[in-house]
């Protein structure tokens, strides 16, 4: 069987979901081999065994985190080298497309960026992809070399498969572009206890009808009750009151939970760009007209200081 | 000696209009206005401020599209950038991301460059993939997704907000930069600016002037397919209520009717 080379995401050795999102669609296609660089790959490699990889391919060197980006594209083109997959899998996160760019540039293949899905195909891999603000569904496939293909967050649900992950090294030659960008200092993103916007079953958003940062605990409490990350438009991010992290839409993440609910937010292109292929949307807003509704299941029409608290304290005495 | 600066900008359907698919499943650039993308004109910014701190610099903004997209070039002009080249040729039609990033680094090339400036993603592909592509093809180094940038003593440095983290990079010239919708309000054009415009001079260059042969872009040349597309099916309407002070409590029950609490 094809053997399909999947780049893995991880903060020091502990895998991030959508790593075991693609380990899962990997199967479909072939026999996942995770490639593992930077530290913790004895540690990564349990949890990538349990859901499939035959093999993880790991590399250490300082240059992953002291330069830019291209490091990593060498080791992925040497993993590539040593494995000649069916096709290369990496998460759709900024980095992951830019990656996923570079060496589909260097090995002469077509690339597809943002795939929600993923099936085997006659003539290889088939992505589906959400275009034009998720308002069009297309089907492609790479015609051209070994498909490489970025999958988004929340595309697929975890299945475990145990295998036998082996840890194998892989030998990295830098090229001379590797150290051409210096990370010449780095503040890592201090942690909220939430969980990643992105990766989330359940994402609460505040726009401008929040009002002010000093209002954004309202929708930080709604979110903790149901164990939600917090998202912002670009609206409330622009004004100050929230981190442009949280940003959801065009240039901000684009999510896919279970359940989106929208509070003071219109509902503009753009954002509904980050937030259409949710599953479940509700709105709070005050304007019945705003656009938003258009896409909810369920829609409250009100003023979200009175909806919102109200609705925090029926599920927190729900939840008991 | 003078900086010279590209950016590379992109004519794009008007994503507040009805944008959708033609028969080959390109994107329809008929029926939608066009224009310059809004997230290159935060680039075109970047450039002119970084001219303004420098010594001696020159603009050149490039293009690769369609006749009308001499429309983004011409926005870029009347908000200050000095010269414009546009590669336009019938056989570009259907060219995907890595045919782009082919012909815009020969035309790179062509023109000279020690500073490239994209946008962070075009709004209608949106990809994000361009500006790294160019620097793998140019063999430069690649300043990317920057909220702040700025160029001194031949580097260029800036601050790229990641998820995990936010990064301070450094590069020397040349290189590729990109820079996010974060990195600083786009200024308008102002009535001098764009009589000034129509008098800049836009070069036209096809495929031939840069090497390229016809199979290496368009639709044939491309290197993925789009086999079906696809309407999404509207959302079923929703259920709307109107808040008279039980509506918070009508939201719990519907989310508890849908196993979320
Ligand atoms: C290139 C580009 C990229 C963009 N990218 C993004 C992006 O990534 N994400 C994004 O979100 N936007 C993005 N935008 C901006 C987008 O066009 C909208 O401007 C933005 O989404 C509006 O945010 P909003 O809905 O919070 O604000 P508004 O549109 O001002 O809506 C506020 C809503 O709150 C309601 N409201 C006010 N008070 C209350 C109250 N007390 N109770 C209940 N409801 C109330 C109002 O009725 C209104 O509907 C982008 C724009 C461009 C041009
Ligand atoms: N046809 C084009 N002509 C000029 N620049 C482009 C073109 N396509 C993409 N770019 C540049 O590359 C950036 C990223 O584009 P993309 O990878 O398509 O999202 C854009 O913001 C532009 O700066």
């Amino acid at each position: 069987m094809a053997e399909v080379l999947v780049y893995v995401d991880h903060v020091d050795g502990a895998v991030r979901k959508p790593t075991l999102e693609l380990l899962t669609l990997a199967r479909r296609i072939g026999e996942p081999v995770a490639v593992h660089l930077g530290a913790g790959a004895d540690t990564a490699a349990a949890t990538l065994a349990e859901y499939g990889a035959v093999k993880v391919l790991a590399a250490d060197a300082p240059e992953f985190a002291d330069y830019l980006v291209v490091p990593k594209v060498d080791a992925l083109e040497a993993a590539y080298k040593a494995v000649s997959p069916a096709a290369v899998l990496v998460p759709s996160s900024a980095e992951g497309k830019e990656i996923a760019a570079r060496l589909a540039v260097r090995i002469g293949s077509g690339i597809i960026t943002d795939a929600v899905d993923l099936e085997a195909g006659d003539e290889g891999p088939v992505a589906t992809q959400s275009v034009f603000a998720a308002s069009y569904s297309t089907k492609s496939r790479v015609t051209k070399g070994t498909p490489v293909i970025t999958v988004k967050p929340n595309s697929a649900a975890p299945e475990a498969a145990p295998a036998a992950g082996t840890v194998e090294q892989l030998a990295v030659a830098f090229g001379e572009q590797a150290t051409g960008t210096k990370v010449v200092s780095r503040t890592p993103r201090e942690s909220t206890g939430r969980p990643e916007l992105t990766e989330a079953a359940i994402v609460v958003s505040g726009g401008r009808g929040v009002n002010g940062a000093e209002n954004f605990p309202l929708i930080e409490s709604l979110a903790d009750s149901l164990g939600a990350a917090v998202g912002a438009s670009r609206a409330a991010v622009d004004a100050g009151w929230y981190p442009h992290t949280n940003q959801v839409g065009q240039t901000g993440k684009s999510v896919s939970p279970q359940l989106y609910i929208a509070a003071g937010i219109s509902g503009a292109i753009q954002h509904r760009a980050g937030m259409q292929t949710s599953k479940t949307i509700v709105a709070i807003n005050k304007d019945a007209e705003a656009p938003i509704f258009e896409l909810v299941d369920y829609g409250v029409v009100g003023d979200l200081f009175q909806v919102v608290p109200q609705l925090t304290e029926e599920i927190t005495s729900r939840k008991g | 000696m003078s900086l010279r600066i590209v950016v590379c900008v992109k004519y794009v359907p008007d994503a507040t209009g009805d944008r959708h698919f033609a028969e080959d499943l390109t994107v329809d650039r008929d029926d939608v206005d066009g224009l310059l993308s809004e997230l290159d004109e935060y680039a075109v910014e970047q450039a002119l401020q970084i001219a303004e701190d420098a010594d001696d610099a020159e603009i050149t903004v490039l293009t690769v599209g369609p006749e009308d997209a001499k429309d983004a070039l011409r926005k870029a002009l009347s908000m200050g950038a000095d010269k414009a080249v546009h590669v336009e040729d019938d056989d570009l039609h259907g060219t995907d991301a890595l045919g782009t990033s082919l012909v815009l680094a020969k035309a790179l090339e062509h023109v000279g460059y020690d500073l490239v400036i994209s946008g962070m993603a075009s709004t209608d592909g949106g990809m994000g993939v361009v500006p790294a592509m160019l620097a793998e093809r140019l063999g430069v180094p690649q300043v990317t997704l920057l909220s702040e940038v700025k160029v001194e003593d031949g580097k260029v440095t800036g601050r790229r907000d990641g998820d995990a983290a936010s990064e301070q990079l450094e590069a020397a010239l040349p290189a590729v930069v990109s820079v996010t919708d974060q990195s600083g309000e786009a200024r308008y054009p102002s009535f001098k600016g764009i009589m000034a415009a129509k008098k800049k001079p836009v070069q036209s260059l096809d495929l031939s002037d840069l090497g390229i042969e016809a199979d290496e872009v368009g639709l044939d040349g491309a290197w993925t397919a789009v086999d079906e597309a696809a309407e999404r099916p509207a959302r079923t309407a929703g259920t709307i209520v109107k808040d008279e002070g039980e509506g918070g409590k009508q939201l719990a029950e519907f989310l508890a009717g849908q196993k979320f609490i």
